[in-house]
């Protein structure tokens, strides 16, 4: 029996404890004292998405989506993480070729640098998708699949109207005090803007489980810390999308803006400004490149003359000026004025196109025949009508009709950054004629010149006071919002009916009456549409701009506004067309041809030949071709500067390039430079 | 006698066994915790496919495998011990021409069906062999020669072992060493052992320079409070010196030596990553072979590692509950169902888990020291303590290298690892013990 040895057991099993106490010293420091591999675990195998609602999407008065979501993948490249690359693996799922791999990549280079993302192929198909998600840890992390919700616009019209979201930038964090986070998108102008509240709907977050080598696996959880993204709630507006499309075809090619909208609601039936662009141009990822082009275009593309655009409105004020004589009670209907061709009350004469002593008989015949002299004169006497005489008393009355029209100030409807056009105060005439000024000095406000300036938008809603007998809705676009809740406030504001005069609709009837002469026998006889009766009118508005340092006067823009069926109006419209000269040849045709068609939701093959006339007549100033085309050629001259730049790098890091691949690096600087000029 | 069912099951210690079963039943379920997919389970256990209904098989088999042990007389191991003992020498030499090449390892001799890797069958006869000869009746273990001759027994299969390839499998074997310690082995062999493997440690964590102060310090000290000692005995000086001298030495030369010119380079590697560093090496010297593998040990051994200590670390107390492991769930770690099995239960169980099995391999190793100090045989005692120190150096081994304080040598968790030919080995290492034990009242084999 061996005993000599029987004590060392227990240095054995010593051993064995210290070892195990070792071990599980380790353990407890591992799992129990240090929060770190928590956190790496969940980093290594739990991804954070965060869920984007589809935003609300946008329907015309016919249940037609004018503004849709689309789910795209841009498939990114990272320059500098580009190592050890399976090109020919990437070129075969892509479907391109080996060359033009190397020219896109050189092109990110050029526009972005190596260390900033850039799109590598946009807007992929679902097939290609499906193989690059499975292949795509074999390219990373130089290549990676990036999720995009785009807006998607059927019509490709609208553009000004609906907007565009964008990523949000540090501003709007700061301003929104941080609801929205980095990479959020927001509609940053129009509609989407406007109604950003509704539209957005909420952002959920989904915790995925992911596997070794970042593949998906499924839900974390089984969801239980997930939120539920909401949906953004829709919007039925009271644009008639094919009219819309009418108006911007009749626009191309000119500067200007059509506005209709139905006077018993204020809703906007269409609205558009030339020239417009595709709404889609701004989706995607290639919105900065193309609102940055777009920006520095002399036409301004961008801009909604619709609602910005600010025009002194000529004679298409003078209604405006007998509603106010009329409510004032200077004048009557029969009120008449001896107008031989021109008005001699004030020092300097004011010519008028007739000079038949009776064009101006009566309030009708004056509104037919657009007699400077009698709407010179009424605007006179509405602004001396007080006892005391004083012109200032009068003018500050005749300002608060124009205010209470809607001119010179913002009508408030639902898009964002509308202009107020122009009507001064007496503070402007005291400062600028020492306080010493009379109804004469600003007489020509009586016909639409001087001091004064409207937009179109402005204009047309002027329109719908007249068929509505004296009273207006604030213009808007939004009918109702889907599943309304009663914090929805942003509607209220459109429901408030604004009652402006107190004519009765029998003297009503008369101006109405002689507008319907001005289309049917008088200056907008182009507007007449059989089997309707059109009360209309039209307008030529001077206008000055600087050419070559000099201050010139430039050709007048044609005004035009109306509203149709006069007995019981369903839609007023303003039509501007900037230097197109008097307001009959074009505003005229244009406004009847919207008209038409949205009375008789048709236009006969004759009207639509018209409308292809129309669309295919470019009137823009050669002033603001010329200068557009500079801006272009300094961009080419910019580009390939940078072109150069950058093959001089490529020789300078020794890698010398080759004659053929410089060759392509500048053809495919061409193609971008062609692709930009295309999209003017 | 046998006839007599009773007769079988007596003395048979079946503590040990249904510690044994728990701990393999556990492995399954971690196995099937780690490689579930959401198939029919039922499907999922009678394909044969599922590595979770693999390793449910090889149970079964080492079920019957146990039971033809314990019908076995245990004079039959007595018997054989020396004849399997050469057996397995000689297959070990046979994988040299008859070896296939799987996974790097040129260990495994494949057959049509199955495949043997002799490296570890190996274990079960240098057990025996060792407990035949610890037990021959005319030995005198005191004596120098019977030491080598004993050390021979194991080193042999050893030193084989680490020409296939196979260092973790070959190390297994020193752990037998523990086992002439408690047979009277000097223990200054073991302390002088673990001094040098300290000195090794010390000499990659502590810079060179800095390394020679603190032994010279230490040397120093000892002279100092030996200095009346001194005066009387110029021999410890000497002996002080000397092993200062010696210590020097192997840090200084014999250790970069070593490691320079007799480990491969990514073997070097390994151990620095072990202890966090890099080992910086001199390039030009390698062949471009030994660069690549080196790189790709690096890559994977590291990963191993760190994402091993991530799934365990993310355990927290209570685990994250079973199949809910993201870690070891979606294939973070590498070698999940063999070598880094113990990340599942770390991750899936927490700290109160781990602690719970830590304690199960524990108590089944003192209920081994147990059972091999009430044997009355030497030869079952040897055979016993073989186990238990086999048993100890996987479990340690495998844990601590799951849990980054122990360089990655890729050795299986006994019972609960994956694989066939381990579980089969470990089982018969085992109940070869408990036959043995149930027979302890039989006096002298």
């Amino acid at each position: 029996m061996p005993v000599f040895n029987q004590s060392r057991q227990n240095v054995i099993r010593v051993l064995f404890l210290v070892a195990f106490v070792i071990l599980l010293i380790r353990l407890l420091f591992l799992q129990l004292a240090s929060s770190k591999y928590d956190l790496l675990a969940l980093d290594n195998a739990v991804s954070r998405t965060v869920v984007y609602p589809d935003r609300g999407i946008i329907f015309d008065r016919k249940g037609r989506s004018i503004l849709e979501n689309t789910l795209t993948y841009d498939l990114m490249v990272l320059p500098n993480a580009v190592k050890n690359l399976d090109t020919a693996g990437l070129c075969k799922i892509l479907n391109i070729s080996q060359k033009s791999f190397h020219d896109r990549l050189i092109s990110s280079i050029i526009k972005n640098g190596k260390f900033r993302p850039s799109v590598f192929e946009s807007a992929i198909n679902t097939e290609t998708f499906v193989q690059l998600q499975e292949n795509i840890y074999r390219f990373e992390p130089g290549f990676y699949l990036q999720e995009r919700p785009i807006r998607s616009y059927p019509y490709k019209a609208a553009a000004h109207l609906l907007g565009y979201v964008g990523e949000v930038d540090s501003t709007i964090l700061k301003r929104t005090n941080f609801y929205y986070q980095m990479g959020d998108y927001m509609g940053l102008a129009g509609l989407e803007r406007y109604y950003e509240s509704i539209l957005m709907g909420k952002r959920g977050i989904r915790y995925q489980v992911k596997d070794n080598k970042n593949r998906i696996v499924g839900s974390y959880e089984n969801g239980a810390y997930d939120s539920i993204a909401v949906a953004g709630r829709n919007l039925n507006t009271y644009l008639d999308i094919e009219l819309q499309v009418l108006a911007e075809r009749l626009l191309k090619n000119k500067l200007g803006a059509i506005v209709a909208i139905e006077p018993k609601t204020g809703g906007i039936l269409a609205m558009a400004s030339g020239p417009t662009y595709d709404p889609n141009l701004l989706t995607g990822s290639f919105r900065k490149t193309n609102f940055s082009y777009m920006l520095r275009d002399t036409a301004r593309p961008l801009f909604n003359r619709a609602i910005k655009g600010q025009y002194a409105p000529g004679s298409t004020i003078k209604p405006m000026g007998a509603l106010i004589a009329l409510d004032e009670g200077v004048i009557t209907p029969s009120f008449g004025y001896g107008c031989a061709g021109a008005y001699r009350g004030c020092n300097r004469p004011i010519a008028c196109e007739h000079k038949n002593p009776a064009h101006a008989a009566n309030l009708r015949l004056a509104l037919a025949n657009s007699c400077n002299s009698y709407f010179s004169h009424i605007y006179r006497m509405a602004v001396d009508n007080r006892e005391d005489r004083d012109v200032r008393t009068g003018y500050a009355r005749w300002k608060k009709y124009m205010n209470s029209f809607g001119m010179g100030v913002k009508l408030g409807l639902d898009l964002p950054s509308e202009d107020k056009g122009l009507i001064t105060d007496t503070s402007f005439y005291n400062k600028l004629y020492n306080n010493n000024w009379s109804s004469c000095t600003n007489v020509f406000l009586g016909i639409g010149q001087g001091e004064m300036q409207a937009t179109p938008l402005q204009m047309a809603n002027l329109m719908c006071i007249i068929a509505n007998k004296g009273y207006y809705y604030t213009p808007h676009f939004v009918n109702t919002v889907e599943h309304q809740e009663s914090s929805d406030t942003l509607l209220n504001k459109f429901k408030i009916r604004h009652e402006v005069t107190m004519i009765p609709d029998t003297i009503y009837n008369i101006v109405q009456l002689g507008m319907q002469d001005v289309v049917d026998h008088g200056t907008a006889m182009g507007a007449r549409i059989e089997g309707i009766s059109i009360a209309g009118k039209t307008g030529t508005a001077e206008n000055y701009g600087i050419i070559n340092g000099k201050r010139e006067k430039l050709k007048n823009h044609s005004w035009f506004v109306c509203f149709a069926p006069r007995e019981n109006p369903k839609i007023a419209i303003a039509v501007i067309v900037e230097n197109a000269g008097f307001g009959a040849t074009w505003a005229t045709p244009m406004a009847s041809l919207m008209l038409e068609k949205y009375l008789r939701d048709t236009l006969s093959a004759v009207r639509w030949k018209e409308v292809e006339r129309i669309e295919g007549t470019e009137i823009i100033l050669p002033v603001v071709k010329m200068k557009r085309r500079k801006l272009d050629s300094l961009r080419r001259e910019k580009m390939k500067v940078q072109v150069k730049r950058f093959t001089a790098g490529v020789q300078s890091t020794n890698q010398p390039a080759s004659e053929h691949s410089k060759n392509i690096t500048f053809k495919h600087i061409e193609a971008i430079i062609k692709d930009e000029e295309s999209l003017c | 006698m046998r006839n007599h069912s009773a007769e079988i099951t007596k003395g048979i210690d079946w503590t040990l066994i249904i510690v044994y079963a728990i701990l393999v039943l556990t492995g399954i379920m971690s196995i099937f915790a780690t490689t579930y997919r959401d198939e029919s389970i039922i499907n999922g256990l009678l394909s044969f496919k599922t590595d979770y209904s693999k390793q449910l098989y090889y149970f079964l088999i080492c079920g019957a495998l146990a039971v033809f042990i314990l019908l076995t007389d245990s004079k039959f191991f007595t018997a054989t011990a020396n004849i399997f003992y050469f057996l397995g020498i000689i297959l070990l030499i046979l994988v040299f021409p008859f070896h296939t090449d799987v996974k790097g390892t040129k260990s495994i001799i494949r057959f049509p069906g199955f495949q043997l890797q002799p490296a570890e069958l190996c274990k079960i006869f240098v057990n025996l062999a060792l407990a035949k000869y610890m037990s021959s009746i005319d030995l005198n273990f005191k004596k120098t020669k019977s030491q080598l001759y004993a050390a021979a027994l194991i080193l042999i299969p050893a030193v084989l072992t680490i020409l296939q390839s196979e260092t973790g499998l070959a190390l297994v074997y020193f752990s037998f060493f523990l086992v002439l310690y408690r047979e009277g082995l000097p223990s200054y062999v073991l302390v002088i052992g673990f001094a040098v493997a300290l000195l090794v440690v010390l000499t990659l964590l502590v810079d060179q320079n800095v390394l020679a102060i603190i032994l010279t310090s230490i040397a120093v000290l000892f002279l100092y409070l030996s200095r009346r000692e001194l005066k009387r005995n110029r021999g410890l000086f000497i002996l002080i010196v000397s092993i200062w001298g010696l210590c020097i030495g192997m840090q200084r030369f014999a250790v970069p030596y070593f490691f320079s010119n007799v480990l491969k380079p990514y073997q070097v590697q390994r151990i620095y990553a072990t202890v966090g560093k890099d080992y910086q090496v001199d390039e030009s010297t390698l062949t471009e072979v030994d660069m690549k593998k080196m790189e790709e040990r690096k890559k994977a051994g590291n990963y191993n590692v760190k994402q091993s200590k991530i799934a365990i670390g993310s355990g927290g107390f209570f685990g994250k509950g079973l199949l809910k492991g993201t870690q070891t769930r979606y294939d973070f770690v590498p070698e999940q169902r063999t070598d880094f099995i113990f990340c599942t239960i770390g991750e899936g169980f927490g700290f109160f888990g781990s602690a719970i099995l830590l304690g199960l391999y524990l108590f089944m190793l003192f209920r081994i020291v147990n059972i091999a100090e009430r044997q009355r045989s030497t030869f079952a005692r040897v055979y016993a303590y073989g186990v238990a120190s086999v048993f100890f150096f996987h479990i340690f081994i495998n844990i601590g290298m799951t849990l980054g304080i122990v360089p990655v040598i890729g050795i299986p968790l006994p019972f609960m690892s994956y694989g066939g030919t381990a579980l089969i080995t470990f089982t018969v290492l085992l109940f070869i013990l408990i036959r043995l034990d149930a027979d302890r009242q039989m006096i002298l084999r």
